[in-house]
Parts: C-alpha cells; structure tokens; sequence
C-alpha cells in the first residue's frame, strides 16, 4: 500500500488506521504469526501500527501483549497467558526510561562497571530464559538517548554521564546479538536521531499515556520492526529495477549526449548522481540483483553507462531492457527472466508517470516516491526493502548464480535434444540430512519459496533447529553445481514419521534450477531413506496458492497415485515405497 | 471560525478515527457516549484533532476537558 511505504503522512495513518487494517485484511494468502510484546512503556498504539505495517507485508499477526511494564516479570517468572500464546516472535519494547541505575558523579569506575554489568545482566537473564521457554525469535530495542545532559558534552565521554553509560550498554547488546542465532537489535538509537531525539522523547506523552516515545513517531518504530520481521520470513526485496535518465544520471542522454550528461565529481549535480551510483552499487556485494528498464535506445543507455565517470558499467546488470516499450510490459519481462516474483523488485524512477503505471500494474513491488536527487538514497534506504537480517553466503554470490543462468540458456540452445543438453551440464548433487552449516539457508528458502513449493509451509530457523534435532523426521537438503558454477542449497524436503508411513510436510526447490530433473534425484535419495526407516507408503500434499501453480501436478509426474481432492483444489496422494523406481538419469549423486 | 465549522470539522476526525459514520458529535458528547473511546483511543483522537486545527494541547488542558464542548471551547481560543 503506497501510504505506508516511507516517506508517511504519519497524521493520515493515524487517522485512518482502522480503515487500512480492514482493507489490508482482504488479501489473499496472508501468513499468520504469533507476536509477543513485552513492554517496559505503554505499548498499545506501537501494536496496532505494527499490525497493520505486517499486514502491508502479508503477515497477520495475532498479539500478546504484556500488562504495563511488565516486560521483565513475564520473562523470568512466567505467565499463563503467555505460555499458551507460544510466540513465534517476542518483541521487547525497553527504553531508557527502564534503566533502573544510572551512575551518579560521585561514583569510581569500578563501582559503574559494576552497574553496567549488573543491568546487562537482567537483559541476559531474560534472553536466556526466553530462548530456553519458547522456540521463538527475539527482537529487543537497543537504548535512545536521553533528552537532557547532566555533564553537557562531557555526557558522552566521561563514565558518569547516561549517553556514556547507555552506549556502552548498547554495545554488549550488540555482542550478545552477534553471537546468537534469532536474537535481533531494533535500533531505536538511530530511529530517533533521525527523527529528531526532542521531538521523539516529547515528555507530554510520557507524562500523560507513559509512552516512552511521541505517538506521531510510533509508525516510524512499528514499520522499523515491521521490516525486521519481515526480513526473517524471507520477504526482503531481490533485486533493483532502474531508470537511467535523471535517476542514475543528471539529463537524458538521448537528447543531451553523453558527454553532456551530470555525473562525476566535478560540478554538484553530477556528485548526487555519483553517490548515488555509489549507493547502488554497493547493493551488490549484498547479492541485490541489479537491472535496466529505461525509455531509450539501446546504444544510447549503454553509451551513457560507459560514460567514464559512470560507477555502473553495463557489466553490472544482469538484464537490461532499454526500448520504448511501456514500463509495465518491459517489468514483466524482467520478471520472467530472472523466474522472479514481481513482489520481489524495488522499481526506481524519477518519473512520477512511470511510477504510476508500474504501481497500477503490479502489487507489492517497492516504488520509492522519490522527489529531488538529493533524497533519492534517504528514501529508498529508510523504506528497508533488504533488511539484513539473515544473510548467507548464497545470498552474497548471487549475481554470479544469475550471469552463470544467462550463460547456460546460450548453451542450451546449441542442443536439439534437452537430455543431452542436461548431461553436457555434467551435473553434481549432494544430497544429505540436514547439517547445523546449512540449516539458516534452508530456514531462509522455507520462507521465500513461494512457486516451487507444495504445501507453503513457513519454518523460522528456530522450528528447522527442531526439525533437524528430531529423530521423527527424514529432513534433506540438495545442493546441484554443474560446469557453469554452483547453485548451492536449492531443495528442501521434510516428512514426518508415523509408524511405518512418511508424510510430506514440506517439498521446495529454488526455481533457478527448474527442469533440470533435480526434483527427481531428490525423490530417489527419499525413498532410499525411507527404505532405510522401514517406510512402506509415503504421503504427498498439494495446497494450492497464488503462486504454487508449476506445482500442480508435481506428485503425477513422480508417478503417485491421487488419492483425493477436494473443492478448493487440496490434493492428497500416495506411492507404494516397494514399487518405485529411481528416475534420475542426469545428476550425479553425492550423499 | 465560527464554532458550527469546528463542530463540523471535529466530527469528521471523531468518524475517522472511530471508523464509525453514524457518529455525530455535540458539546456533551463524552467517551461513555461512543464505544470504542476509551483511554488508548483517545490519545489518538488528541494527535488527530491536533493535526486537524494545527494546534497542540498542553497536560492540563487533555487532563481536564470532560467532553467534546470543552474541547471546542479550548480549540476555539487558541485558533481565533
């Protein structure tokens, strides 16, 4: 929903809230979760913004929400309610009105050390004792500054001043968060010096509601976290869609010519379009796919990116689609050669038009309403649209998996026969039950297959660390490399055993590595393994979607037998393990 | 202004933030007169109507207003 992509007309989302919530609850497919918010200030309204920033996302959330500052009791003492609630994600909303010591000017720096330690440490009891409670993820504030300086600047370098204290705190957070899987800082520190710390901490609605932050300023905070969730449940944007004209280059180089064009360090309007270039370019190095969809010629937009100030060279991109086609066709397009959702892309244009007709086009794409050049990098970066929260490797490589795509669609198209062509891939698969390396990748393409995916069930890394610890699951990853590069971990099964049948939770694989007969080396390793358990029948499901069409008859092409379906179109299907054959003629299986 | 267009103008803010049409607004409506008014809704009726006027309330005036007259009365001084 345009309204809550940033910048926001925070008085518009205030007014109308529950009108966007009723809206919002009419798409289709929404994943629901559980959210525990445990408060150490009022924290009603930071609720209801987060809900509906989820809903914008696709999650629905259902609350728990803990009684006035009781953040800490319900941590370590337990709660009922609570406990039944089971959260998939708990929330912990502290702020520096939850300091309870501070240092005073007469304290020794071994006596403050002490009160560090022994503040740090209530936040680690708690933490712990949450994670060893609930299978669940943890998201906590880091601290705000205070609004007043007793030491004026000495504040923040003397050891009795609050913003040194509070820093240093802030900084054994942020150790505990490096060295915990699903643990996560929400950086209300840096929330509210961009938002403005006197205005944030406007002491009218502490005094009156105990909100720790000024109610204007809760949207800013809730779609914060709201991106942090999101993030976790893999529906970060992929990939950048760029105009070139006066978006990453002062002028049209159509008209004006290369030579003419604003960018370089020389003169002022060309600096912006430098860093911006910059800015861009680094996304990268964080695997974030870089492409082209401009109203141009050809030579003229490869001209313009070979222009010697140009930080982004053609080689940069992985599809560029310079014509004067209308922007929504080239955007689809895009979309099908990348096998990408178009909820996936984060369309960039100066052009207000061009924005509109892609925006009408597509749901779900991020389309910063940037204005002058100078705020083009404020406002994509604040909208959030690749939260890093769980990165891997894979995810670091992933512009040389889509170059290494392009190159094997050349090659494909000198063989007449497609087996050959797969046997000329000289393909390598390994195969195997979950290892700990793997299994935050296998928890992260859990939550952004959407097409290749039978049953569209979602696993945080906590519920894949269950899985993976259980001895009631066959639970395989599949990783496939071939003469052009490594795909790395691109399947995913899981069943459930029950008795002397398997069933089929979860069956995924990226759809990078479509038709090249992986889905079958995976069945054939299943069923080895099912042998292996004394399995006599395996149980398959098909839950349609939105998305998961390709799939429809997935189970007929691995020769099950369907056993029922329903009206909504839920299939049910069985395979007799005695009768089946292995069907992988391509891929070289490693175990 | 005169006092009927605050009227006019604090009840479609009352409609939008109670999502409720039917809502009319007179100088004794009080939070017992409209259902989902309560402590919390109200802090977000106070930003709105602030936002509407362009004005801000102090402490004193949100802790003692007791209904929707006083509140006009309150806009009413502080935009003429």
């Amino acid at each position: 929903m345009k309204e809550l992509q940033f910048p926001f007309d925070v008085d518009y989302i205030i007014k109308h809230k529950k009108q966007i919530k009723k809206e919002l609850l009419t798409n289709e497919g929404l994943i629901p979760k559980r959210i525990a918010i445990l408060g150490g200030s009022t924290t009603s309204e930071i609720k209801n913004m987060l809900e509906i920033f989820l809903l914008n996302y696709g999650i629905a959330p259902t609350f728990y929400e803990s009684e006035y500052n009781k953040y800490y009791e319900d941590a370590m003492f337990g709660n009922g309610e609570l406990d039944v609630f089971k959260p998939d994600i708990i929330y912990i909303h502290t702020t520096n009105r939850n300091i309870t010591d501070y240092p005073s000017i007469l304290e020794n720096e071994k006596t403050i050390q002490q009160m560090l330690d022994s503040e740090y440490q209530k936040y680690t009891n708690m933490w712990n004792k949450l994670f060893s409670k609930f299978k669940a993820i943890i998201i906590q504030n880091n601290f705000e500054y205070p609004f007043y300086r007793l030491l004026g600047n000495k504040d923040v370098s003397d050891a009795h001043g609050r913003i040194n204290f509070l820093n240093r705190l802030n900084l054994k957070f942020y150790e505990y968060a490096n060295s915990h899987d699903n643990f996560f800082i929400n950086d209300i520190n840096y929330l509210s010096s961009c938002y403005g710390l006197d205005k944030w901490s406007n002491q009218f609605y502490w005094h009156m509601y105990k909100y720790a932050l000024e109610v204007p300023a809760i949207p800013y905070l809730s779609f914060n976290i709201a991106n942090i969730i999101k993030s976790i449940y893999g529906k970060n944007k992929k990939a950048f869609v760029l105009d070139l004209d006066n978006t990453l280059w002062g002028g049209v180089v159509g008209d004006d010519g290369v030579d003419n064009l604003a960018i370089g360090l020389e003169v002022p309007s060309g600096q912006v379009y430098s860093e911006i270039q910059a800015y861009i370019k680094e996304h990268k190095k964080l695997g974030i796919i870089l492409n082209i969809n401009s109203k141009n010629e050809y030579e003229n937009a490869i001209a313009g990116l070979n222009h010697p100030d140009s930080l982004l060279k053609p080689e940069d991109f992985i599809i560029i689609k310079a014509n004067w086609k209308p922007k929504n066709a080239n955007m689809n397009d895009i979309a099908k050669e990348l096998n990408l959702g178009t909820d996936s892309f984060v369309f960039v244009d100066d052009n207000p038009a061009e924005r509109h007709i892609v925006e009408s086009t597509f749901d779900n794409m991020g389309i910063p309403q940037i204005d002058a050049p100078e705020n083009y990098i404020r406002i994509i970066d604040h909208n959030g649209y690749f939260e890093m929260t769980n990165f891997s490797k894979e995810d670091l490589n992933k512009n040389e998996l889509y170059k290494d795509n392009a190159k094997r669609s050349q090659m494909m198209a000198t063989f007449e026969n497609y087996e050959d062509y797969l046997k000329s891939l000289k393909m390598k698969a390994e195969i195997s039950s979950f290892k700990p390396i793997y299994l935050e990748r296998i928890s992260q393409l859990s939550n952004k297959s959407n097409q290749f995916n039978l049953t569209t069930k979602r696993y945080s890394l906590a519920d894949i660390q269950k899985v993976a610890n259980s001895e009631n699951y066959i639970k395989l990853y599949g990783k496939l490399e071939d003469i052009f590069g490594d795909n790395g971990l691109i399947s995913v099964v899981i069943g459930h055993i029950k008795g002397n049948e398997l069933h089929i939770d979860l069956w995924i694989m990226s759809c990078r590595v479509l038709k090249r007969n992986m889905e079958f080396a995976m069945m054939d390793e299943l069923v080895a393994k099912a042998k292996e358990e004394n399995i006599k029948k395996i149980y398959g499901y098909y839950y349609p979607t939105l998305k998961n069409k390709m799939v429809k008859n997935f189970y007929e092409t691995q020769e099950f037998k369907l056993e029922s379906e329903d009206e909504k179109g839920n299939k049910f299907y069985s395979l007799n393990v005695d009768n089946y054959k292995n069907k992988n003629k391509v891929i070289e299986v490693e175990r | 202004m005169k006092k009927e267009e605050i009227y006019e103008r604090l009840n479609e803010v009352f409609r939008d933030v109670f999502d409720d049409e039917s809502i009319v607004v007179n100088e004794t409506t009080t939070s017992a007169d409209i259902e989902d008014w309560d402590s919390l809704e109200h802090i977000n009726l106070i930003v709105a109507v602030e936002n509407e006027f362009g004005i801000k309330f102090n402490m004193g005036e949100v802790t003692t207003m007791k209904n929707v007259g006083e509140m006009v009365e309150i806009i009413n001084n502080r935009i003429s």
